[in-house]
């Protein structure tokens, strides 16, 4: 079995966000990026998956589409335990956009699951995953929780209201994953640092594709009021302010 | 022209996250001065249905067979894309959780239509179409346009609240033109939750972190949440100590909620945790740290120890509950 992870390259969590052109663009200067963490889980669990032997994963690929500064976050990946990176060279304007351009590239190749993280760190859309399934007109699974093998077959749980479902995967399917899937990130080792080095990180052009949405300008939020102290001794007087104020009971 | 209202089927009933989201799309719909109607999926008895006309539903259209009590995600995407067509729909609203996430990307692609998640407000104009939603995980705002004709949103939950507007509702039989059996996916299990209420859709939540010191010490947090009716969660440190189940861990990687109520106990608030709770509504944080960064986003505080303060706290609520 061949999986893909699609890898989105966002500011690190702790960044202090800014905007620069007239509050229209996300201001990048100084910023550290990272493996956006809920893909960081998704490939965790990926690489683990190839790595336990009784199980039929042989291969696992990431994707990013973006310029060539999010290549130091392919090579992490690659170090964490990917087979092999592509970047698809492009800077997409919004997630069907980018969407369009994973699912072209993966027509060519036959994957069997496409795993993405159910929300990027940066605008939060949580739309790619599924954008890229209805491209390639092919299952999706939400709210992924948990994967096994049985058979052959795969296994997913996934989150529903009222408890886990498990779903019987035959045949290629996109799978939006949360935490569960994995529990923590991987850290990359030495040898797997070294061994980054020598693995493909091939750049494919991109193919037409136009947005359908755009930022258009940012903002702060309004700085939060200061915070009411409330003395220990007052919980019947916090719980009428939730009341009464805060108007949330 | 309409504005169609996407209405998640909670095993046959309806939520206060549903009436909102119908809010939100009424309102839409009066700004557009065209009609707001609702689609539904499974079973559904008509006297629940009819609840959607108190927030200004004038139609809606039930697709009753047993087979959609089971999401789907393509399969539900070909309905509300048929439904779409049907009705003339311009804009489709999705609440922001597990459905509309499942759902509201698919639907993007097969209308082409320009999708725009989480948005915290109504549109600011409607030609050109320009919205606000929350990005880099509460830290900013951002204002979106949507340049196609066909627009999809999906509303941050307890971003907007319940707006009455009495219509009658009237309910309509919508017979699907799908095969049921082109996807390569099916349930074979269900693990239904033993007790408590749903961390995701939880209008209050009682939290707990490192502060607390220990699994043991969790009782007077439980005891708290079901006299206030609350989910119970968890920071990262307490999962990952293995305190707590991973199912409770809010923050970045964790769950993302948006309650009416958080109250962290004993949390500090790293930023990876104000990652997944700053779209509450009202926050309460106790620590016995003054200087702890939660207090930088609470609503309100209380310095103190949690095993002291949880008890006189679950006594206020339940006097407030006249108990």
């Amino acid at each position: 079995m061949k999986l893909l992870v699609c890898i989105s390259n966002v500011p690190d969590t702790t960044t202090k966000v800014k905007f620069t052109d007239n509050q229209t663009k996300f201001d990048s200067i100084g910023v550290q990026w990272i493996i956006n963490p809920w893909d960081e889980l998704a490939l965790t669990r990926a690489v683990d998956l190839k790595e336990e032997s009784n199980n039929p994963v042989s291969e696992v690929l990431v994707v990013n589409v973006g310029s060539a500064e999010t290549e130091p976050t392919l090579r992490k990946c690659l170090a964490i335990g990917a087979d092999k990176a592509i970047r698809i060279d492009s800077d997409t304007k919004d997630a069907f956009q980018t969407a369009k351009q994973i699912a072209a590239m993966a027509q060519k190749e036959a994957f069997d699951f496409i795993i993405c993280g159910i929300e990027s760190g940066d605008y939060n859309s949580s739309s790619v995953g599924g954008m890229v399934a209805e491209f390639l007109d092919t299952a999706s699974i939400s709210s992924v929780s948990d994967i096994r093998f049985e058979g052959g077959k795969a296994i997913v749980e996934r989150d529903a209201d009222a408890g886990k479902e498990y779903l019987q995967v035959d045949g290629t399917a996109v799978l939006i994953v949360q935490k569960g899937f994995a529990q923590e990130p991987k850290i990359p080792n030495m040898r797997g640092i070294m061994m980054a080095r020598q693995k493909p990180l091939e750049v494919i052009s991109a193919v037409d594709a136009n947005a359908l949405t755009e930022y258009t300008g940012f903002r702060l939020p309004e700085p939060k009021a200061k915070v009411k102290m409330v003395s220990p001794d007052q919980m019947k007087e916090l719980v009428n302010f939730l009341s009464t104020e805060a108007k949330v009971l | 022209m309409a504005v169609l209202v996407y209405i998640q089927n909670f095993g046959g009933k309806l939520k206060k996250q549903n009436f909102e989201v119908a809010s939100y799309a009424s309102k839409v719909a009066e700004s557009m001065h065209c009609p707001a109607i609702a689609v539904v999926m499974g079973t559904m008895e008509d006297s629940e249905i009819e609840r959607l006309g108190n927030y200004g539903i004038s139609k809606t259209l039930r697709i009753a067979d047993k087979v959609y009590n089971t999401l789907i995600n393509k399969l539900f995407t070909r309905v509300v894309q048929q439904v779409v067509v049907q009705e003339n729909v311009t804009i489709v609203v999705f609440p922001d959780n597990n459905e509309g996430k499942a759902i509201a990307p698919r639907l993007s692609v097969r209308l082409n239509a320009g999708f725009v998640s989480g948005v915290v407000s109504l549109p600011l104009s409607v030609e050109p179409f320009i919205i606000s939603k929350r990005v880099f995980s509460g830290k900013a705002l951002a204002q979106v346009r949507i340049n196609s004709p066909l627009k999809i949103v999906s509303l941050a939950i307890n971003s907007f609240g319940l707006h009455e507007a009495k219509t009658p509702n009237r309910i309509v039989s919508f017979e699907p033109e799908v095969s049921l059996n082109d996807d390569s996916s099916r349930v074979v299990d269900r693990k239904m939750h033993a007790e408590g209420i749903s961390l995701l859709d939880a209008d209050k939540v009682v939290s707990g972190g490192r502060g607390m010191k220990g699994p043991e010490n969790w009782k007077p947090l439980e005891e708290l949440a079901k006299v206030m009716g609350a989910a119970t969660a968890c920071s990262r440190p307490v999962s990952d100590a293995g305190w707590r189940s991973h199912e409770e861990h809010v923050g970045q990687t964790g769950k993302i909620i948006a309650p009416n109520l958080y109250i962290a106990v004993g949390i500090s608030g790293a930023t990876q945790h104000v990652a997944g709770i700053s779209r509450s509504k009202c926050i309460v944080a106790i620590n016995n740290d003054a200087d702890a960064p939660i207090f930088e986003v609470a609503d309100y505080g209380v310095i103190g120890d949690a095993a002291q303060i949880l008890p006189k706290l679950t006594e206020a609520f339940k006097a407030f509950k006249g108990e």
